[in-house]
C-alpha cells in the first residue's frame, strides 16, 4: 500500500482552499423499547402500530427513561474512548413539526452524558486522529409522508421516541474520504458493541454535515452551512463536494456565506437553502421538569467498561500479532464483527495467511459479484478453512481449489466431497509424473532439442502439456522440479 | 425592558399562535406590566447561587427495557379531528 | 332524615358503612342539588347515567372495607377520566375525551368512589378566579355574585354547595388553597411528588399537585389517603410507605413550634387578615403550642419567580395543543403553520395566550439566563428559606390570601392584581412542601376567610393534626344560604 500525501484541496481561481468537514451523526440506539415510553422500536411495522400515548402526546402523559438506552450510550462512548458524565441532564428542545407530537424533543443540551473522546482512521497516508466533541441521548421523531396526498401530509409515528445518540465530530475531516472511512468507523464499533446496526438504507444512521472552507495557510475557520439529513454516504460526499465548490465561489466572488441549514437534493446533485427557518434557531432548551438529573454510578460505568466485546483497533493488533497478517489485511478483515468472526473461524481450522489470502481474494470476489454480506455467504467458514487447508497439505493445487471454489459456491458442498467425486485430488506422485513428463518430452523431441539450446521459454510449453495432458492436477511444484531435472539431460 | 410590537410578534410566530394588530396593542400593554413586575428579580444578587435542577432530592429512576405499550392505533387515532384509519393527517407541510 | 348533602364525608362514610342510607340514595341527593344549583356554572360534564349505574353495582355487592364506600365524587376538569370528556376549561379541548384514567382518580375509584361529573375550572388552571373558563365562570356559593377563587374554582363551588361530598383540585401556585380560603372550606396542596401527575393536563411540571378539597381536617385526610401513593408511569413521584392520615389524625400540637414569618403582609392588608391571624396564634398557642417568629426574607421575590417559571414550563407543555392529533382544530389555514397559528389563537383563552407568550419569551434566546436562570436562583433562595427555618420548627401559620373573595369582573382588567392573590400560597410551591388551607374567620362582610399551615417535606400528617386541632377549637362554621336553587 503505497502512502499517498493528502491532497483533497478546492482549486479556486485565486487560491487553494482546505474543506473543514464536522459531522453531526444520529444513530438509532438498538433497544426493545423507546427512550422513554415501552412501545417497540422494530423497523417496518404498520403505521402507528408502534406507538404509546406518551409518543403521541396526549394531555398528562410522562416520560420514564429506558436503562438499556443509557447503557448503550455509555458503552458507545466508552467504544470512542470518550470520557462518561455521572452526571448529565435532559433538555426540551422546543419547536413545532407534524412529526413532533409533544412540540419538543427531549434532548440533552448543556449536560450530555458523554464528552470529548477520540476515534482513529486508517487512511492511505496514514493513521488520523478524529475528535469527538461529545455523544448525547434524544427522542427521534416520527415521519411525515408528503406525497400520499397532494393536500394532505400524513404522519406516522412510529418513529418517534426511539432512542437516538447524536454524536458530534470536532471539525478534523478534510475530504470526502475522511468522511466515508469516519463513518465507516463509527458504524463497525456501533455494530461490534450491539449498540447500533447502522443501517443507514433503513434510518438507522443518518448524519448532518457541516461544512466551510478557507484558504490554505489561514487559520481561522471560515462561516459553516449545515447540510442535513443525508442518508447515505455517497450523498454525503456529494453534498460536500459541491457545497465546498459554492462556498469557494461565493467568497472569491467577494460575497459573503450566510450561516444557514441546507439540504442536498439528490435529483439536481446540489445544496440548496431550507425554506424559512429563521426561528429555527430559537429552541428555548431548559431543562425538562418531567424529568431529574441522571446520576450514573462509577460502578455501573466500570461493569459496563469490563464487559465490553474486543473493539475493531484491538482486534486488528490482535491479528497482526496473532495471524501473522499485514496491517493492511487485518484493516479489511476487522472492518465488520462478522467478517472478523468468520475470519476466525477459518484461521481456527486452517492456515492463516492462506485463509486471509483467500478470504481478501476469491472469498471477497465472490460475495461483491452476488451482492451478499458475508451473512449470506453460500461457503461455511468450516467448507473456506477444508478448501484452504487441502491446498496446504498439497492434496490439491491452487489453480483446481479456484474450480472446486466456484462448485462450493453453486452446490454448498464441502470440498472434499467434491474433490473426492470430481476427481481433482492433485497428481504428487514424482514416480507418475515422471513417467508423464517422459512421455511428454518423447512426443516433444525437437522442442526439447530446442529448449537445451538456449530457447528458454519452451519451459512454459512443457508445462502447459503437463497440465494438459493431466487435466491440471499436476502438482506445479513437483512439475517444475522433474521437469528442470528431465530437461538438463 | 420594554417590549415592542415587534417582538410580541416575533415571540408569537414562536409560539405558534396568530395575532391580529388588535390583540398586539392590548397584548404590548398586559405583557409589559407583567414584566414590570417580574424585573424585582433583578434586586437580587445571585452570582454565586446554584440554580434549582430539581425540586426533589433523588436522582432520575429508570425502567427496564420491555416492550409493553403501543399497538394501541385505534386509542390513539380515535380523537383525531381528520379521520383516517392508520395515520394522522394535516394541511400539507411545504419545505 | 335530614339533608345527608350537608353532612361531611366522614359522617357520610360512617352513615353508608353502617347501611344508614345506600349508594343510589346518596347519589341520587346529590344529582337533585346539582340539578337545581345550574346557576353556579360549577360543572363542565356530568356523568349521572354512570354514577347511578355505579352506586347501583355497589349496592348489590357493597365493600365497607374501603376508605370511599359507595361514594359519588366530582373531580376538577383537569383530571383525564376514562369515556368522559376532559377539557381543562379550554375550548382546544372542548371535544376531547381521552382513553385512559389518570392515576390520581383511579386511586379514588379503586377505594371505592365513582365519578358524578367533571368540575369547571380556569383555562388550563391559569387563573385564581375560575374566570378564565371557556366555559364560563363559576360563582361563589357564597353569595353576592363573588369568585370562589382559581384555578379550582369549580371544585371549591361545588363542595361548598353540597353538589359533592368531597373533590379534589390541583394547585400550582395556590389553585386549591386559595379557592378553599375564599369558600370557607379545606384544601390541601401535598408535598410535590406525592401524589401522581400522570393523566392530569400538565400546566408548570415543577409545580403541579393534586390535593383533596373538603369540607373538614378529618375530611382531608380520608381523601388524602386515598388518592397519595408511588406511580413508577410519573418520574417525579416520590417512593415511600403508604401512610394512614385519617387513622393517624391526632388534635394533640402540644409543644409543636409554630413558625409566623413576619414577610407575609402585604401593603393595604385588610385589617381583618391581621386580626385573623392573631386569632389563629391565640388558638395554637393556648393548646400548648410555642409560636416562634421567623423571617422568610425572599418572601416577596416569590410571585415574580412564580411568573417566569410557570408560563416558562407551561409554554413547553401546551405545545401539544395543536389540532393534529385530538382536540380543536381551525378550519381555516392553508397550511400545516397557518393551521396551527389558527388552531392555537381559537383554541386557546387570552390569560393562556398571554402566559404562553411570557413563558416563550423568558426562555428564548437572548432572554434565558436574565430571565428563567435567574428565577430558577432566586427558587433556590427561597427553598434554602424554609429548609433553614424548618429546622428550628414544626410547621409555619400564615393567611391563606391576602383579602377575602371579590365580585367577578372586579380584577379582570389587570392581571398583575389577579396574580397578587397568590402571594401568600405561590412560595409553597416553588420549595414543593405540603400547606393546608383551614376556614378560619368571617370578614366584615359576612365572606370566608383562611389560614395556612405550611408544613415540613412529607410532613402531611403533621400539618394535618394542627388543622385538626385548630378546627376543633376555631368553631368556624359556614353559613351558606342556598339562594341559586
Amino acid at each position: 500500500m503505497s502512502k499517498e500525501q493528502f491532497d483533497y484541496f478546492v482549486n479556486g481561481d485565486q487560491g487553494k482552499y482546505e474543506v473543514i468537514i464536522g459531522l453531526e451523526v444520529h444513530a438509532q440506539v438498538l433497544s426493545n423499547s423507546k427512550l422513554f415510553s415501552g412501545s417497540a422500536t422494530k423497523f417496518g411495522a404498520e403505521p402507528n402500530t408502534q406507538v404509546s400515548l406518551i409518543d403521541s402526546a396526549f394531555p398528562g402523559m410522562l416520560p420514564v427513561i429506558n436503562e438499556e438506552c443509557v447503557k448503550q450510550a455509555v458503552r458507545t462512548g466508552l467504544g470512542l474512548n470518550a470520557k462518561i458524565n455521572n452526571y448529565s441532564v435532559f433538555d426540551r428542545k422546543n419547536y413545532f413539526y407534524a412529526d413532533l407530537p409533544q412540540g419538543y424533543q427531549i434532548s440533552q443540551y448543556k449536560n450530555p452524558i458523554v464528552g470529548e473522546g477520540k476515534v482513529l482512521l486508517d487512511m492511505p497516508y496514514g493513521s488520523k486522529e478524529v475528535g469527538i466533541e461529545r455523544l448525547h441521548l434524544e427522542q427521534d421523531a416520527g415521519k411525515s409522508i408528503h406525497d400520499m396526498d397532494p393536500t394532505s401530509t400524513y404522519v406516522d409515528l412510529n418513529r418517534s421516541g426511539i432512542a437516538l445518540m447524536e454524536i458530534v465530530s470536532k471539525p478534523d475531516l478534510r475530504s470526502p474520504e475522511e468522511v466515508n472511512a469516519y463513518i465507516k468507523k463509527l458504524r463497525s464499533i456501533m455494530r461490534y458493541l450491539g449498540t447500533c446496526d447502522g443501517n443507514m438504507q433503513e434510518g438507522s444512521l443518518r448524519a448532518d454535515v457541516n461544512v466551510s472552507v478557507r484558504k490554505v495557510g489561514d487559520k481561522k475557520f471560515g462561516t459553516r452551512c449545515e447540510i442535513k439529513n443525508v442518508n447515505s454516504i455517497k450523498f454525503m460526499q456529494m453534498a460536500i463536494e459541491y457545497e465546498a465548490k459554492r462556498q469557494v465561489e461565493l467568497i472569491e466572488s467577494g460575497k459573503s456565506i450566510d450561516q444557514e441549514t441546507r439540504l442536498f437534493d439528490t435529483k439536481k446533485n446540489e445544496t440548496r437553502s431550507m425554506r424559512s427557518k429563521e426561528d429555527a434557531h430559537d429552541y428555548r432548551y431548559f431543562p425538562d421538569p418531567d424529568l431529574l438529573p441522571l446520576k450514573l454510578e462509577q460502578k455501573l460505568i466500570d461493569d459496563l467498561k469490563k464487559s465490553l466485546p474486543e473493539l475493531p483497533d484491538q482486534k486488528k493488533e490482535r491479528f497482526i500479532k496473532e495471524y501473522s497478517l499485514t496491517p493492511y489485511e487485518a484493516n479489511v478483515l476487522v472492518s465488520e464483527k462478522e467478517i472478523s468472526d468468520y475470519y476466525e473461524e477459518v484461521a481456527k481450522l486452517s492456515d492463516k495467511k492462506l485463509a486471509a489470502t483467500w478470504m481478501l481474494g476469491d472469498f471477497f470476489a465472490m460475495l461483491n459479484d452476488k451482492g451478499l454480506n458475508i451473512t449470506q455467504s453460500p461457503v461455511s467458514a468450516k467448507n473456506l478453512a477444508e478448501l484452504v487447508q487441502s491446498i496446504k497439505s498439497g492434496e490439491i493445487s491452487g489453480r483446481i481449489a479456484k474450480e472446486v471454489f466456484e462448485i462450493m459456491v453453486q452446490s454448498g458442498d464441502n470440498p472434499k466431497k467434491i474433490i473426492e467425486s470430481k476427481g481433482m485430488k492433485q497428481q504428487s506422485d514424482p514416480k507418475e509424473l515422471e513417467k508423464m513428463i517422459n512421455e511428454i518430452l518423447t512426443k516433444n523431441k525437437d522442442k526439447v532439442d530446442q529448449y537445451r539450446s538456449g530457447k528458454d521459454k519452451l519451459f512454459g510449453f512443457f508445462v502447459g502439456q503437463v497440465m494438459k495432458v493431466s487435466g491440471g492436477k499436476a502438482n506445479p511444484q513437483l512439475v517444475n522440479e522433474i521437469l528442470k531435472k528431465l530437461l538438463k539431460g | 425592558m420594554s417590549l415592542d410590537k415587534e417582538k410580541i410578534k416575533h415571540v408569537a410566530k414562536l409560539a405558534r399562535i396568530s395575532v391580529d394588530d388588535a390583540k398586539v396593542e392590548s397584548l404590548t400593554k398586559d405583557l409589559n406590566s407583567i414584566f414590570k413586575f417580574i424585573e424585582q428579580l433583578n434586586e437580587l444578587k445571585t452570582d454565586k447561587v446554584e440554580p434549582l435542577t430539581s425540586i426533589l432530592n433523588q436522582s432520575l429512576r429508570s425502567r427496564v427495557d420491555k416492550i409493553n405499550d403501543g399497538k394501541i392505533r385505534e386509542k390513539v387515532l380515535k380523537n383525531s379531528p381528520k379521520e383516517n384509519e392508520e395515520f394522522f393527517v394535516v394541511p400539507k407541510v411545504v419545505e | 332524615m335530614s339533608d345527608i348533602t350537608t353532612q361531611n364525608l366522614k359522617d357520610i362514610v360512617d352513615q353508608v358503612k353502617s347501611k344508614k342510607i345506600s349508594s343510589v340514595e346518596l347519589t341520587q341527593s346529590y344529582i337533585k342539588n346539582i340539578e337545581k344549583g345550574k346557576k353556579l356554572n360549577a360543572f363542565v360534564t356530568t356523568t349521572f347515567e354512570q354514577a347511578l349505574t355505579s352506586a347501583k353495582q355497589f349496592d348489590t355487592k357493597p365493600n365497607f372495607e374501603q376508605l370511599l364506600p359507595g361514594i359519588p365524587l366530582a373531580v376538577k376538569d383537569l383530571f383525564c377520566t376514562v369515556n368522559t370528556k376532559t377539557t381543562a376549561g379550554s375550548n382546544i379541548l372542548n371535544n376531547f375525551v381521552p382513553t385512559y384514567e389518570s392515576t390520581v382518580t383511579k386511586n379514588l375509584w379503586d377505594n371505592g368512589a365513582f365519578l358524578l361529573g367533571k368540575l369547571n375550572c380556569d383555562e388550563f388552571a391559569m387563573g385564581s378566579s375560575n374566570e378564565t373558563s371557556f366555559f364560563g365562570n363559576v360563582i361563589n356559593p357564597v353569595g353576592d355574585q363573588l369568585v370562589p377563587g382559581g384555578s379550582s374554582g369549580g371544585s371549591s363551588s361545588a363542595l361548598a354547595a353540597d353538589f359533592t361530598p368531597a373533590t379534589i383540585g390541583t394547585d400550582t401556585g395556590g389553585s386549591i388553597r386559595q379557592p378553599a380560603s375564599f369558600t370557607g372550606t379545606v384544601g390541601l396542596k401535598p408535598t410535590y411528588g406525592l401524589c401522581s401527575r400522570w393523566g392530569i393536563v400538565a400546566f408548570a411540571s415543577s409545580l403541579d399537585q393534586a390535593g383533596p378539597m373538603t369540607k373538614t381536617v378529618s375530611d382531608c385526610a380520608i381523601m388524602l389517603e386515598a388518592m397519595a401513593g408511588f406511580d413508577e408511569k410519573d418520574s417525579t413521584s416520590i417512593k415511600k410507605n403508604k401512610e394512614h392520615y385519617s387513622k393517624n389524625l391526632k388534635d394533640n400540637v402540644k409543644g409543636l413550634k409554630i413558625g409566623i414569618p413576619k414577610e407575609y403582609r402585604v401593603d393595604n392588608m385588610p385589617k381583618e387578615i391581621d386580626e385573623l391571624w392573631e386569632k389563629g396564634k391565640k388558638i395554637l398557642k393556648d393548646l400548648g403550642a410555642q409560636l416562634i417568629d421567623i423571617s422568610l426574607p425572599h418572601t416577596k421575590y416569590a410571585l415574580p419567580t412564580y411568573y417566569i417559571v410557570a408560563p416558562a414550563e407551561a409554554s413547553s407543555n401546551l405545545a401539544r395543543y395543536d389540532g393534529v392529533r385530538y382536540g380543536y382544530r381551525s378550519k381555516k389555514g392553508k397550511d400545516l403553520i397557518e393551521m396551527y397559528e389558527n388552531t392555537r389563537s381559537e383554541g386557546f383563552g387570552d390569560e393562556v395566550k398571554r402566559r404562553i407568550l411570557i413563558g416563550t419569551y423568558v426562555l428564548s434566546s437572548g432572554y434565558y439566563d436574565a430571565y428563567y436562570l435567574k428565577a430558577q436562583k432566586v427558587r433556590q433562595l427561597i427553598k434554602k428559606d424554609f429548609d433553614d427555618n424548618f429546622t428550628k420548627v414544626d410547621a409555619i401559620l400564615t393567611p391563606s390570601t391576602p383579602s377575602s373573595a371579590f365580585k367577578i369582573g372586579e380584577k379582570t382588567n389587570d392581571p398583575v392584581s389577579m396574580y397578587l392573590n397568590d402571594i401568600f400560597t405561590v412560595p409553597v410551591n416553588l420549595a414543593g412542601l405540603p400547606a393546608i388551607s383551614v376556614p378560619a374567620g368571617l370578614d366584615k362582610k359576612g365572606y370566608p376567610l383562611g389560614l395556612q399551615l405550611i408544613g415540613k417535606t412529607l410532613d402531611e400528617q403533621k400539618i394535618l393534626n394542627i388543622a385538626y386541632a385548630f378546627e376543633k377549637n376555631c368553631g368556624y362554621k359556614n353559613n351558606i344560604k342556598k339562594w341559586w336553587v
